[in-house]
């Protein structure tokens, strides 16, 4: 691996995105992507994904009847004698 | 029995959805009124006990604060209403059974979370897919990964997304990729949370996230390749 980061090769610098995107540093940042169209290319459209996954309901209410359900499950467990 | 002074740990990153609420924030079920995303407090501690120690009001208190959750994580996992809604109920039902177990290791929510994806996990495996372990989850076959192709400046994604194109993108990404794209990027779990989760690396997690968005930006590309198409 080439010892100067501005040096690096694309191949080089992706094989250490992930541990660089999951430690909080801002790859953009990087050497390597000043002067690369190609990985700057591939940072915007990774932090487009990101954030549109944001964007995303993270939740959805799950129908009042799959409480009713889980209800009579635990009175039926809670009435049968234990196998134990 | 649980020490029931252990305190009910809450998650590090609530984070707002489009509907203002936070994703780790509370559930608008009948009975909740706790706050998940809040500093954890007597309240939240002492519903947990109780629930420990079996009171099902307590128990309905906990459905509540963490259905809509568990609930999303199993409809984007398996696709389906129906499914989802049967997966939920034999993740609560096996809550109920073990919640007495629960020592406060991890928080709540990560461990509620590591039990509902092996009730998914399960079903997967059940439906013929080659899940058989959260370890086969986390190391997708290297045939789906994403390609090695470097994104030429021409083919990047536009500034936005489309919202449907996104959802139709994490639905086609094989199961052990979808299941820690939605932990970290829609629900907004740490990878220390996931890693604990998935009782994998932390390493592994910021991996297999990565080879996530990388798979996602190549169906995106595709897609938007092919309504380019006259």
């Amino acid at each position: 691996m080439n010892g100067d980061p501005g040096k690096m090769s694309c191949v080089e610098f992706q094989a250490q995105l992930s541990e660089l995107i999951g430690s909080g540093e801002d790859p953009a940042a990087h050497p390597h992507v000043q002067g690369c169209a190609r990985c700057s290319a591939l940072l915007a459209d990774l932090k487009t994904i990101a954030e549109a996954a944001r964007q995303l309901f993270p939740s959805v209410e799950p129908p009042d009847e799959v409480w009713e359900h889980i209800e009579s499950a635990i009175r039926r467990e809670d009435k049968a004698p234990s196998k134990a | 029995m649980a020490d029931p002074t252990t305190p009910m740990q809450t998650p590090s990153r609530p984070r707002a959805n489009n509907s203002g609420e936070t994703s780790r924030g509370i559930a608008t079920g009948k009975s909740a009124t706790l706050e998940i995303g809040a500093t954890p407090n007597s309240s939240d501690t002492d519903v947990l006990a109780r629930a420990q120690a079996g009171d099902h009001q307590a128990f309905s208190q906990l459905y509540s604060l963490h259905k809509r959750r568990i609930y999303s994580l199993c409809l984007r996992m398996v696709g389906n209403v129906a499914e989802a809604e049967d997966l939920t109920q034999e993740a609560f039902l096996q809550l109920h059974r073990k919640i007495s177990t629960f020592r406060g290791d991890s928080a709540f929510s990560t461990w509620l979370h590591r039990l509902a994806i092996n009730v998914v996990l399960m079903q997967l495996r059940k439906k013929g897919l080659s899940l058989i372990s959260l370890d086969e989850a986390m190391e997708p076959n290297p045939e789906e990964g994403p390609s090695r192709s470097f994104g030429a400046p021409d083919l990047a994604l536009t500034g936005a997304i489309d919202r449907l194109a996104l959802e139709r993108a994490i639905a086609d990404l094989p199961a052990g990729y979808r299941l820690i794209f939605i932990l970290h990027d829609v629900e907004g779990f740490e990878h220390n949370e996931i890693a604990s989760m998935l009782d994998c690396s932390l390493g592994n997690s910021k991996s297999q996230l990565h080879k996530a968005r990388l798979k996602l930006r190549d169906a995106l590309r595709a897609q938007g390749r092919q309504e380019a198409q006259p």
